[in-house]
């Protein structure tokens, strides 16, 4: 029997995760730095463990649409990449978001754009929580901090894919992934569900009309329908918004910032507050859903918001919708697969907010 | 006279006199075939075959991007519709997770041959127990007559105003030759359906792709050499001369690898 507390890194958590949130099966092709998933799925022999089945596809074009067939029997479909590949997997995610199939991709984010590097960045914020490929579609976006919650999110992720028929995005980025923690792993989970199977695709039996996976409808005015249902579901898919509130009842200033960086800025608010500059700082869990709600309500007690991200600035637009012009808002992060430091955040916050 | 045409046409749907029927699992939805394309009786052979077989409740298709897009309207199994091109990988996801069902994809040559080569080399390469059934016209047909990969050198298109020039354009691709050559395909042959000898031949050629799945030996291939006649601007009937006189010596009919054995 596997201890249940395990020192794993980031990646290998997910590979864990996935066999004991009871996968059906992973479908995936090798790209730095998410390849330990494939490779600890392979060698944990996951066939023998619980009957899921492990491929190594030929391209990520093949490996999302080997999860769109598997994810049409209903069943519990898990794949990992970074940047290139997920860009390439847009394609297969507007199909499985048409269609409505419930499924969890993992994004371990690189450097971009083009091939960039290999070290960690979170400039796909863009791309994962306004749709990424055609269409008007959302993903459900969950943004793991730390290994512990890499594994947590597998099992969240299954359960909120299949309750809303809705693909669900693991954005993590490749310091997450790369790095060792302690992890406490739930228990072995069923390989079946409890949601409703009645559309999968397993075979017409006489009892039922013959099921059709399709996201195409060539009358417009039911392709228009079709949107209305699909906009429907995403509101509803607001009430699963998720955040972590750091030292945040007394601050007059405020981070916002998810996954790594949000690890950084918890120490940025240490020196801050050593400095006797009051700051908190607000962690997105979930993406899409945005806390938007919570960051407007925060906005009428404190003086200003910096949004900290290893991007260009992404994430900073959604929070300046959120706040709605109260307070100034300002954007501060490393990119291209450069981490900021602690300390460069702190000065950011000094300059961009505190002193303004 | 008119009592003596009622009388006879009692006597041929006499179910004892009946040869052909129509198959239970088309649907009563109207083709989006145009008249004369050889798509709806490939459909329908699919059907019969499904059908005595007696595995339409473990049978799941694939439809690709194309004429046949809409092939999910026409035959009562379930279906999923795939993006252009990537038939074989949803068809891997599908067989992998549900090694016991019958798992068929149903492709065009642009959808086969030219965007979903990678994806239809390597199913065939793996060796997935999956049945591949692919119409090759020479043509883009629903978007409206542009060169495929398998358009013949000289041919014109609305993308090949002047011909198919090779210097420029390539060479058509002989899809089912090059993937009879890897050892995870079984059965690979080409056929045709524009006359009842060659739609008896397809059927058998189609029977055997699905009865090979119970063997677990790979893939199973049926190329259908077929006309386009609204893409090739001709009738119907001067398209399947046509078919006969160019398609054919470049894409000769008849098996090309079976039990895994290449046909000398």
């Amino acid at each position: 029997m596997k201890k249940d507390i395990l020192l794993l890194k980031g990646n290998e958590a997910i590979a864990e995760a996935a066999i004991r949130a009871g996968a059906d099966a992973y479908f995936g092709y090798p790209i730095t730095p998410q390849s330990e998933v494939l490779e600890y799925l392979m060698l944990e022999k996951p066939e023998e463990r619980t009957g899921m089945v492990v491929l190594q596809a030929e391209s990520e074009l093949a490996a999302i649409n080997m999860v769109f067939g598997a994810a049409s029997a209903g069943r519990k479909v898990i794949t990992s990449s970074s940047s290139p590949g997920v860009s390439l997997y847009q394609e297969g995610i507007s199909y499985i978001a048409g269609a409505e199939l419930p499924c969890v991709i993992v994004n371990i984010v690189r450097g971009g754009p083009g091939l960039g590097t290999i070290q960690p960045s979170q400039a796909d914020y863009f791309q994962s929580t306004k749709g990424g490929g055609h269409g008007d579609y959302h993903l459900l976006v969950l943004a793991p901090a730390s290994v512990q919650e890499m594994a947590d999110f597998v099992k969240l992720g299954f359960e909120l894919a299949f309750k809303y028929r809705n693909p669900v995005m693991i954005l993590s980025d490749g310091l997450i992934g790369q790095i060792m923690e302690k992890v406490e792993l739930f228990e072995q989970v069923d390989r079946a569900t409890e949601f409703d199977q009645s559309w999968v695709t397993t075979g017409k039996t006489p009892d039922r009309e013959r099921n059709i996976i399709t996201s195409l409808n060539l009358q417009s005015v039911m392709q228009e329908k079709h949107n209305f249902k699909l906009q429907a579901k995403y509101k509803k898919m607001q009430s699963e918004v998720r955040f972590e509130e750091i030292e945040c009842e007394d601050a007059e200033y405020l981070m916002v910032a998810y996954g790594s960086s949000a690890r950084v800025c918890q120490k940025t608010v240490q020196l801050a507050r050593d400095k006797g500059i009051k700051a908190g700082l607000l962690r997105p869990i979930t993406l899409y859903p945005y806390p938007s709600g919570k960051l407007n309500e925060m906005a009428d007690r404190v003086k200003g918001m910096l949004s900290v991200e290893m991007s260009a600035g992404q994430m900073v637009e959604d929070v300046r919708l959120a706040v709605n012009g109260k307070i100034p808002v300002e954007h501060y992060g490393r990119f291209g697969g450069m981490v900021h430091s602690p300390r460069e955040v702190l000065e950011a916050l000094e300059e961009k907010i505190v002193k303004k | 006279m008119k009592m003596e045409v009622q009388d006879i046409s009692k006597q041929i749907i006499d179910p004892k006199n009946l040869v052909y029927d129509r198959s239970p699992l088309m649907t009563d939805n109207v083709l989006t075939y145009c008249p004369g394309c050889g798509h709806g009786v490939v459909h329908h052979l699919m059907a019969e075959v499904i059908d005595e077989m007696g595995i339409q409740s473990e049978t799941i298709g694939v439809a690709p991007v194309g004429c046949s897009v809409l092939a999910y309207e026409f035959l009562d199994v379930d279906w999923l519709q795939a993006p252009h091109g990537r038939a074989p990988a949803v068809a891997t996801g599908l067989k992998r997770i549900m090694p016991e069902k019958y798992i068929f994809t149903y492709q065009g040559d642009g959808d086969l041959a030219a965007i979903g080569t990678g994806e239809t080399i390597h199913a065939c390469n793996r060796g997935e127990h999956i049945t591949i059934i692919f119409i090759n016209n020479g043509i883009y047909g629903m978007t409206g007559g542009q060169m495929a990969p398998t358009t013949l050198p000289g041919m014109a298109t609305s993308t090949s105003p002047y011909g198919r020039d090779v210097s420029t354009m390539g060479y058509p691709i002989k899809m089912t030759e090059l993937v009879a050559q890897l050892p995870g395909t079984y059965y690979v042959t080409r056929q045709a359906v524009h006359k009842p000898g060659n739609v008896r031949k397809t059927k058998k050629a189609i029977q055997k792709a699905f009865e090979n799945q119970k063997l677990k030996k790979g893939v199973s291939l049926v190329e259908v050499v077929s006309n386009c006649n609204n893409g090739w601007k001709m009738t119907p009937v001067k398209s399947n001369t046509w078919m006969e006189e160019n398609m054919f010596p470049y894409y000769p009919l008849g098996d090309i690898k079976v039990d895994g054995e290449l046909v000398k």
